[in-house]
């Protein structure tokens, strides 16, 4: 184990999936010879050569469907988006192109591609720069869609990315991009795709986060355990397909349900989340499912603003013991 | 020697006649089965303009790559595609290129390069330029075409791909078949520019516009942009004029021409105009009718062994949607 940054672990992905396997080709804005706008992929084209690490133009929908075609064609790319908002310039090749063409060939033809994204949240960046749109890609079969909340996770879940023969999103936080956290040493490490983790055990109330979420999921259930209720911390980390089975243990054990989102509510990965809940989960529900996301508005710029937009901690908290009240009455 | 360089012109025209005449003889074939309501959904033949696919493909190797378009028929042909499992996949059964779950614009075949027609238009030519990344990385002298209408030539895809080629150097050949109605509108609406081949200076590439009827003339330009991308000298785009007999899509009431265009341009058949250079000579002239009659032959038998073949199953509707479904997920 080493104690490491987040994008420190992301760097370190890198380096070793690219030292693993030849096929392995990385290209996107910036990545090469300025090291990655974040320093994600800081070092790399100095080891491995301008063909393996490269710079692109950009043109975000080209060089993502370069990335299908070379993946069609035996390598193993990862295409790098800057920032989540801009992925909707690449959609057409992301769902019109990657995500079905094994389906559309019967299986001649396998994507093996990664596209990572950093989500800007939380730093100022403004209605462009800030999104959350995991909702977009979770809803598109053929994509695979994961979102580290922590340093080893942004590692394993990467480096899973990468050796899986399907196309995998990987979301990437800015907002917790200097966070330190423990990572392990094994090169092979890897996170497996669709499984959730229950970050902290409790018996009361599940509240499920992913990504950006995470830490003030955890410093509410700290803050709830300090008033006598157990929270459940249960970390998405792939968010298609989601783990409906650990959610519905989860939900069996605590009978609610909090769902923790920076992403707009309507259409998301947490009214999904809900959905599972009313469903298959309904007889597990001691009380109504809540949400606790921001309200149905671009993310604006001003701190203040923008403070008031993300829920936060005390949020989490209010609405767990929102839904603990109808217990105790 | 003069023997010899006649008996090579002879092979290769017979060859091009050959793969002409079978991409002909696949649309005629499709067509009328639509025609008479026995291919559901939609089509789009290339009848007219199967001299830009056998030109084209005949200088490229099976490990080459293409990506073509929603009238991509002739060019999966002319690159090595089955005729029966495109047939197959056209009507809808499970022993179609793509188990008749994709239907007339999605042929895709690793094993003879084709990394896929496509629906979009525009969104095959950065896939190409993927297939030309993956060939400059293998070092085996492979390269890519990407072949579109003049409609993608309005897209941004186009000029990112051309721009980016340019920049790596991409073994890559952009091949734009113009034939000169982008869906129900002449391409006077489309493109600001005169040429689609005035878009290659920009780029710094070399840019060539010429005849798409003459297949010959397509061979030949051909040639020299896939030589010199195969030898390292980057990417080119080629322009090859020509004109589709049938509307955009069968069915289509081509209101946007009078009968009379079309009729000029059905007296450019690229096929009699190929077989008009060996007219003098009887035996060649007759070889060619028997290539013809073998075409449509083979696509007959294509046609009923398709026909005989079963529908498409609903239990295969979600098969195939990953490569590796996550153990437990959605379609494990």
């Amino acid at each position: 184990m080493s104690t490491v940054k987040y994008w420190q672990a992301v760097n370190t992905a890198l380096h070793e999936e690219l030292e693993r396997d030849e096929s392995v080709h990385l290209f996107g804005e910036d990545v090469g010879m300025p090291g990655g706008p974040f320093a994600a992929t800081r070092g790399l084209r100095e080891r491995f050569g301008e063909w393996r690490v490269r710079d692109t133009p950009i043109s975000e929908s080209t060089f993502t469907g370069m990335a299908v075609g070379a993946a069609m064609a035996g390598l193993r790319p990862i295409a790098e988006v800057m920032y989540f908002d801009f992925i909707t310039l690449a959609m057409d090749q992301l769902v019109n192109q990657a995500a079905k063409m094994s389906y559309m060939s019967d299986g001649a033809f396998a994507v093996p591609l990664t596209v990572r994204t950093l989500c800007g949240g939380h730093r100022g960046s403004g209605p462009q720069h800030s999104q959350s749109l995991e909702g977009w890609l979770a809803a598109v079969p053929g994509l695979k869609v994961v979102w580290g909340g922590t340093p080893a996770d942004a590692k394993g879940l990467l480096k899973a990315a990468v050796r899986d023969d399907d196309p995998v999103i990987v979301i990437e936080s800015l907002s917790l991009w200097t966070r330190r956290g423990e990572v392990p040493d094994d090169p092979d490490h890897v996170v497996p795709i669709g499984a959730g983790l229950i970050r902290r055990p409790g018996d009361d109330v599940t509240l499920v986060c992913w990504g950006d979420t995470v830490p003030s999921a955890l410093e509410a259930a700290e803050a709830l355990a300090a008033r006598g209720v157990g929270a459940e911390v249960l970390d998405l980390r792939t968010l298609s397909p989601v783990d409906e089975a650990l959610i519905l243990r989860s939900l069996d054990k605590t009978g609610r349900l909090v769902v923790v989102q920076d992403a707009q509510g309507p259409c998301s990965v947490g009214s999904e989340v809900i959905r599972l809940a009313a469903t298959d989960g309904f007889a597990s529900l001691r009380a109504p499912a809540a949400q606790v996301c921001p309200p149905f508005a671009p993310v604006p710029f001003a701190p203040d603003l923008e403070r008031a937009y993300y829920p936060g901690p005390d949020d989490v908290v209010s609405a767990a013991l929102g839904t603990i009240e109808g217990r105790d009455a | 020697m003069t023997v010899q360089q006649d008996t090579d012109t002879t092979t290769t025209s017979r060859r091009l006649y050959r793969t002409m005449a079978r991409i002909r003889q696949f649309e005629v074939a499709a067509s009328k089965l639509m025609a008479t309501g026995r291919l559901p959904g939609t089509l789009h033949v290339s009848i007219g303009q199967e001299a830009v696919a056998a030109g084209v493909c005949d200088v490229l190797r099976r490990d080459d790559h293409i990506t073509t378009t929603h009238r991509g028929h002739g060019h999966c042909l002319a690159k090595g595609g089955e005729p029966k499992a495109m047939m197959a996949e056209l009507l809808g059964r499970e022993t179609g290129y793509c188990g008749g779950r994709s239907g007339s614009m999605h042929i895709a075949d690793p094993a003879a390069g084709i990394l896929g027609a496509n629906a979009i238009v525009g969104a095959g030519i950065p896939i190409a330029l993927g297939g030309a990344f993956a060939a400059a990385r293998q070092g085996r002298g492979g390269v890519a075409v990407a072949f579109f209408g003049e409609g993608a030539v309005a897209q941004g895809v186009f000029h990112e791909s051309l721009n980016l080629a340019a920049l790596w150097k991409l073994p890559i050949v952009f091949v734009c078949e113009n034939n000169q109605y982008v869906e129900l509108t002449p391409v006077s609406v489309h493109l600001a520019a005169k040429h689609v081949a005035d878009h290659a200076a920009p780029y710094g590439i070399p840019g060539a516009r010429g005849d798409g009827n003459d297949v010959t003339a397509v061979r030949r330009a051909a040639a020299e942009a896939v030589g010199r991308a195969r030898e390292g000298g980057g990417p080119s785009l080629l322009e090859c004029l020509t004109y589709r007999w049938h509307g955009h899509f069968e069915g289509d009431p081509q209101r946007y021409r009078d009968a009379a265009e079309v009729a000029e341009w059905k007296a450019a058949d690229p096929l009699k105009r190929l077989a008009a250079t060996v007219s003098g000579d009887p035996s060649q002239a007759a070889g060619f009718t028997a290539i013809e009659d073998a075409a449509r032959r083979e696509m007959a038998d294509a046609v009923a062994a398709a026909e005989a073949d079963p529908v498409a199953s609903a239990g295969s509707i979600t098969a195939h949607v990953y490569r590796r479904p996550v153990p437990g997920g959605a379609l494990a």
